[in-house]
């Protein structure tokens, strides 16, 4: 290894998790375990209906009968799930509170120091402007507030999380939960069915386009429990919605899971514009603690011309395992992935994205940029699959891998399956270092080697960071600098 | 301005510079020419602090300061500029933003406040003109999909943009077609000034008939082994360097 390479590396194993602190909070937390109980008592202490509850007890049963998938590229010890504690919410949401003054303010000066804004006349960390963004912040298996409700409800928009969703909305829940992601549709799928807590639940009726950006932001807390959010996003005809979804976590020794379930339902004409920026915590230098992160994202492009986007910054997690993924069921549909996932120190990941062509003339596109650094590993692993009713259809992928150091890997899975002869798939893949000449380019025009590392990953993301709503594309950026501090100034 | 005594680089355990000497003076331009090997581009690289190059013996000052000890970057904050043989692409960074931050750069070294976007991007646009750059290419990644001659014209450009009291120049002429050649020589000789120098490093003849140097060196075998006026570029036209060597 050259001298400039070995600098990369030291620089990147200073990076700093900053969002790292612990919030030292009362909490009830039901003892680790999963059973029967534990489930009833989730749905008991959440308020729910029947319906619900029947919903859980008939995924735990399936749960029980299936195996953990091992066929991503990633190892890991098994996780006990008798060892996990399935619910912890801080003492003082017992009461839900009415609005943010009620909120314990510990709690309140959690998501000060994290920049998440939840007053309504702030925006979106470090951006002094017109308010853009509602907020749902849910903290360990709770949302404790949501933003800017009134305003969207003004609009047509229900923006809430999904237990109070559950109470007020339960036909539209009960209409839409699990018809994209069956309870029975993966191990982790199943899981969450079974023990889901809180997370967001978002309706924009018919015409209506969304008046701001939506958003949720997860904090995992609480030793030795996991977050099992679920989130139901739905756009009726002709509606438009951006939203956006951030995660946070302690730093820990020991492993954390998260196993989330999201749900996007597009009718007729509809869009939906679904942002994520993953960094949960990834674990030390050493490759100890770290969140799995083990998540079911689908989209179901349900009616004609409809259209989902995905777009993911993944910074964190000791393990991701993660296919947010389109349905293109309604004809001329439109489906697209654009993904930036980063990994240093011993993190892995195996994510990508699964476009599944039903309608005539559906179209996607998949755009994946993987940057591995340290000894991490990453895969990207993507599924096109053509129905033979899919006339016309349309894919276009690319995926580049770009390594810093040589220690890294970068390996890549696509599986094509076309059934229909009309149909064209194309598939495009790089796989390069961080150049030492592009380096030494721009290190000859004065500029560090930090800011000249950061120039050119950047670069190398620009396709995936041009499809982020403006403020959180500074945020990425931002976030991309963070992780490989030193590497990326 | 640049004082090279005895100087001794390697790359791995290849000895390519064997006691090389050298010195320029404000104003002046200096014509390295020779055949290929002799160790032209090893000055180049070795003046501007590319990694993989070890220096073995010898020094080299820059205004009186221990060029070899500096990265990369801190001798280009102080003046110097490499003129690149084989300019290198850089997807999806705009070669605005690489000006910007390296425009940015020498000031935040000298403690000024950063250029406005404004002010940058007319500097950078006034100076594009002159080199014959479409400033529709400003917004195109680094050199990406250049042609050979236009990334030749981009080394230029970047040069006039920063404004390097020293400018090594590694056979920018290679490949350039005549027209070419005469923008880039102008270019050059934009530059030239009392405070300013520049060493052109070159296997032709060709270029200096457009850029008239004060001195012209033959460098082979890793050590200059001659030194003359412009008249020596013109006898070496005539004669190669097959006489030269042997007397290396």
């Amino acid at each position: 290894m050259s001298a400039n390479a070995k600098e990369i590396q030291e620089l990147v194993r200073a990076r700093e998790y900053d969002a790292g602190f612990v919030t030292k909070i009362e909490t009830e937390t039901v003892p680790p375990g999963l059973c029967e109980d534990t489930i009833r008592f989730i749905s008991k202490t959440r308020g729910e209906p029947e319906w619900l509850l029947a919903f859980r007890l008939k995924a735990y049963a399936r749960w029980l009968k299936m195996e953990r998938p091992d066929w991503a590229h990633v190892h890991y010890p098994a996780v006990d799930f008798q060892a996990i504690s399935y619910y912890s919410r801080p003492k003082s949401m017992k009461n839900a509170p009415k609005s943010l003054d009620e909120v314990d303010p510990e709690l309140l000066e959690t998501y000060k120091k994290l920049g998440v804004p939840l007053h309504e006349q702030e925006a979106l960390a470090g951006v002094q402007k017109e308010p853009t963004v509602a907020v749902d912040v849910v903290f360990d298996s709770v949302s404790l507030v949501t933003t800017f409700r009134k305003k969207l409800a003004d609009a047509g928009v229900i923006f809430c999380s999904i237990s109070e969703a559950v109470k007020a909305h339960p036909e539209l829940v009960q209409k839409y939960l699990g018809t994209v992601v069956p309870f029975a549709d993966n191990f982790y799928a199943a899981l969450n069915s079974a023990v889901f807590t809180d997370g967001s639940f978002v309706f924009i009726p018919k015409g209506v386009r969304c008046p701001m950006e939506l958003s949720s932001y997860f904090r995992i807390n609480e030793r030795n429990t996991g977050q099992f959010e679920r989130t139901l996003i739905i756009v009726e005809e002709g509606g438009h919605v951006s939203y956006l979804e951030g995660c946070t976590a302690p730093k820990r020794d020991e492993n954390q899971l998260h196993a989330a379930v999201v749900e996007l339902i597009a009718l007729d004409d509809a869009e939906i514009k679904y942002s994520t920026v993953q960094n949960w915590y990834p674990g030390n230098a050493k490759g100890e603690g770290g969140i799995f992160n083990f998540v079911t994202k689908r989209g179901d492009c349900r009616g004609a011309r409809s259209k989902i986007s995905w777009t993911q910054v993944e910074t964190g997690s000791a393990i991701t395992w993660k296919y947010p993924s389109c349905i293109l069921r309604g004809d001329d549909s439109v489906g697209e992935f654009y993904s930036v996932a980063v990994t240093h120190h011993f993190q892995q990941a195996d994510t990508g994205t699964k476009m599944i062509h039903i309608g005539k003339n559906t179209r996607s596109t998949i755009v994946s940029k993987g940057i591995a650094a340290g000894e991490s590993d990453q895969s990207y692993r993507g599924l096109v699959r053509v129905l033979a009713g899919a006339e016309g259809a349309r894919n276009h992928t690319r995926c580049d891998s770009l390594l810093i150091g040589n220690r890294c890997g970068a390996h890549t899975f696509p599986y094509n399956e076309v059934r229909n002869h009309t149909a064209q798939v194309e598939h495009e893949a790089t796989t390069s270092k961080i150049s030492e000449d592009q380096l030494f380019y721009a290190r000859s025009r004065g500029i560090s080697e930090e800011d000249a590392t950061s120039m050119i990953v950047n670069g190398f993301c620009k396709d995936v960071f041009k499809e982020l709503p403006m403020e959180f594309a500074v945020e990425a950026q931002k976030l991309l600098s963070v992780t490989l501090e030193g590497a990326v100034g | 301005m640049l004082e090279i005594n005895n100087l001794h680089a390697c790359i791995g355990t290849k000895e390519i510079l064997k006691g090389l000497d050298l010195t320029v003076n404000p104003g002046e331009v200096h014509a390295i020419m020779g055949p290929n090997g002799a160790g032209k581009s090893t000055l180049a690289n070795v003046l501007s602090g590319r990694p993989g190059y070890i220096v073995t013996a010898g020094s080299a000052t820059f205004n009186g300061e221990d060029l070899l000890a500096l990265a990369a970057e801190e001798r280009a904050c102080r003046g110097l500029f490499l003129g690149f043989q084989y300019p290198v692409e850089i997807p999806g960074v705009s070669n605005l933003t690489l000006l910007k931050a390296a425009i940015n750069a020498r000031r935040h070294h000298r403690g000024e406040p950063e250029m406005s976007p404004v002010d940058l991007l007319a500097w950078v646009r006034e100076h594009a003109r002159r080199v014959e750059i479409d400033p529709k290419m400003l917004s195109r990644g680094v050199n990406e999909g250049f042609s050979g001659g236009e990334k030749k014209r981009n080394e230029i450009l970047q040069m006039l943009v920063l404004e390097p009291t020293l400018a090594i120049l590694d056979e920018t002429d290679s490949g350039l077609d005549i027209d070419a050649l005469k923008v880039v020589a102008h270019g050059i000789n934009t530059l030239r000034s009392p405070e300013r120098s520049t060493v052109l490093v070159t296997h032709y003849q060709r270029l200096l008939d457009y850029v008239k140097p004060d001195f012209v060196h033959v460098l082979a075998a890793g050590r200059i082994v001659k030194s003359g006026g412009p008249e020596l570029a013109l006898e070496l036209e005539e004669r190669g360097y097959g006489w030269l060597e042997q007397a290396a």
